[in-house]
């Protein structure tokens, strides 16, 4: 039966298969459209965009675009923020979230544990517009809790926030491990529940305490992950959450000079600005870069443990 | 217990305590300030104790809400059509290029992964959904364009097919005669429930949360705006006000009437409702997911 079957010619092979390929047939049209179709739209970046004339009529202008965007301070001040911020992101939310997730594995009340983590997952499920809400209501100027509240007990005087670009990273840095700390704590969690229970009892009888257990049991094992995870983190490290930078700063002027990421440019130079050609040059610098990082780390990924690898 | 690990218990206990308030205080403040006396609020700012308590901002969102209700409307609308399309779109594409005897499988996947590495960014896809399928201000721009934005989607519950779903299995559904389509719906779509509950969760989060494309797409139809997109605009209404306090009769017509503070909250405590009512319900499946596609993430 078998043989017979694989004895079929190529056209009627492929006939039998026609099911399967007409199952898919709806979504890859829709990745033709929504993700192909507009990376011939990339030409844009090197064009002088004009409505009129449409994408593929308007006139050529080389490399002009990108001169330009880093012949401005903006280009840099975009590449500066974006890294940094990631790379803030990635050592304070790891950290928090191996934290956490180590105090949630060795917790022995079950019930008090999983409100602990229930609550924690909670900011992750929040919109970034109602997030900035939040922040508003901590931040305002006039009508604020620190401004109101908090920076008066202290005897201090009242911080115009939303005009005080020196203040957010801090803010963006606190924001960003509410949201996320207890999203990528699971991770973690499920690692350590997944180690066997036998290495902590054998400690335990050789008389190591719980932190020295941590120390050199949980740690060790945990590294892998960590170190995976942050692979995989650096290779978006051109890619910022754009709910967070857009959002959270309310899109203040005044703040640009530190909330401001590539994303950010690349939304406000097409819808504020018009300024497309500019922005499309932007999008298509983080593409190319995103492109050889994500590649670069997937790697990396890939030596290190083969079967974590997306490719 | 040893007096070490007793220790340990109640350190851990503190510091996750305290993580926890941490984690619920600015909700916490949301909330409190929509019940909070508007002129109060203006008076003594946020607060966590405010002086006169009120519920007029909900009973002003139930006389006057129909703004605030076709937003709920739409924003139900946009998350069930959105997901359920989705849902249909990721498992009916993830199926075949589960399937190792599919000829040109690799190819194929090429063409989906890709995705993932490579894309041509906001400004082409803008241009094209608005010159070419002109989906701007209609009800499709919150849906279309979120569709199957993430392959990766795709990748969980294919790796689920893979591993999940035995070949023997599905062989053996042919053998009786069953189609692929009749194989796919009742053999291995069932089997594969876990993970397609775990995609929807992601998905119709994903759309509820969803303010950008509205943002982008919707310029004049503001009767389509959705429950984000409602809260995205009033927020930018307040900064607009406190920096152009002169020119208040430029703020859009039908928005023009800028509900009071506590209002403005006690929307944003209706935006979050809906997720704190299947929370409870949904949480096991998330935690699954996380851990599922975490590593992978």
């Amino acid at each position: 039966m078998e043989k017979v079957a694989t004895k079929k010619t190529g056209l009627k092979k492929i006939t039998s298969y026609m099911p399967l390929y007409l199952m898919m047939l709806p979504g890859l049209l829709y990745l033709f459209i929504n993700n192909y179709l507009p990376m011939a739209g990339l030409v844009v970046a090197f064009k002088n965009y004009n409505a009129r004339k449409g994408i593929f009529g308007s006139d050529w202008v080389g490399f002009e675009n990108f001169k330009y965007l880093f012949k401005t301070t903006d280009g840099w001040v975009i590449t500066r923020n974006t890294i940094l911020y990631n790379f803030a992101f990635i050592v304070i939310n790891t950290v928090l979230a191996v934290l956490v997730a180590i105090l949630l594995s060795e917790l022995t009340a079950k019930f008090r544990t999983k409100i602990y983590q229930s609550v924690i997952l909670l900011p992750f499920l929040i919109s970034s517009v109602i997030v900035s809400y939040l922040v508003f209501a901590f931040m305002s100027a006039e009508s604020g809790f620190l401004n109101n509240t908090v920076l008066p007990a202290l005897g201090l005087e009242p911080i115009a926030w939303y005009n005080e670009p020196k203040y957010w990273p801090i803010i963006l840095i606190v924001v960003s491990a509410w949201k996320t700390v207890g999203y990528n704590c699971i991770i973690y969690l499920a690692t350590i529940v997944g180690i066997d229970r036998g290495y902590y009892e054998a400690a335990s009888l050789e008389g190591a305490g719980k932190l020295q257990q941590i120390w050199h049991i949980t740690l060790p094992l945990l590294k892998p992950v960590i170190i995976l995870l942050t692979m995989l983190a650096l290779g978006r490290i051109f890619y910022s959450d754009f709910g967070l930078f857009y959002q959270v700063p309310q899109n203040q002027g005044a703040l640009y000079s530190t909330t401001n990421t590539i994303d950010t440019y690349v939304y406000r130079g097409l819808l504020q600005l018009g300024n497309i050609s500019m922005s499309s040059a932007a999008g298509l610098y983080q593409s190319v870069v995103g492109f050889i990082l994500v590649l670069g780390s997937n790697l990396w990924v890939r030596r290190l443990d083969k079967n974590s690898a997306i490719f | 217990m040893d007096k070490e690990t007793k220790l340990f218990q109640l350190t851990a206990h503190i510091i996750m305590t305290l993580l926890t308030v941490l984690a619920l205080v600015p909700i916490l403040l949301l909330v409190i300030s929509s019940f909070t006396d508007n002129d109060t609020l203006l008076r003594n700012g946020y607060s966590f104790f405010p002086s006169k308590l009120s519920n007029s901002a909900y009973t002003y969102l139930f006389d006057q809400g129909d703004v605030i209700f076709r937003a709920y409307g739409i924003s139900f609308f946009v998350t069930i059509v959105g997901t359920t399309l989705s849902v249909i779109i990721t498992t009916l594409i993830s199926y075949p290029l589960a399937r190792n005897d599919l000829p040109g499988k690799n190819v194929l996947s090429f063409f989906v992964f890709f995705t993932l590495l490579f894309n041509g960014g906001l400004v082409p896809t803008y241009l094209m959904y608005t010159g070419v399928f002109g989906i701007k201000n209609s009800i499709w721009a919150l849906i279309v364009p979120g569709l199957l934005m993430n392959a990766f989607n795709v990748l969980l519950v294919r790796s689920y097919f893979v591993t999940g779903v035995p070949t023997e299995i599905l062989e053996a559904a042919r053998i009786d005669g069953a189609s692929e389509f009749t194989t796919f719906r009742r053999v291995a779509v069932p089997m594969a429930k876990p993970i397609i509950a775990t995609v929807a969760l992601f998905v119709g989060i994903m759309y509820w949360n969803d303010w950008n494309n509205g943002y982008i797409y919707l310029t004049t139809r503001t009767d389509l705006f959705s429950i984000q997109n409602l809260l995205n605009r009033m927020i930018q209404n307040i900064q607009f006000l406190s920096s152009n306090s002169s020119s208040v009769s430029n703020v859009q017509e039908g928005l023009a009437q800028i509900p009071s503070a506590t209002v403005r909250m006690a929307i944003a405590v209706t935006g979050i409702l809906p997720i704190v009512v299947v929370y409870p319900f949904i949480q096991g499946n998330f935690v699954k997911g996380i851990t599922l596609g975490g590593v992978k993430g």
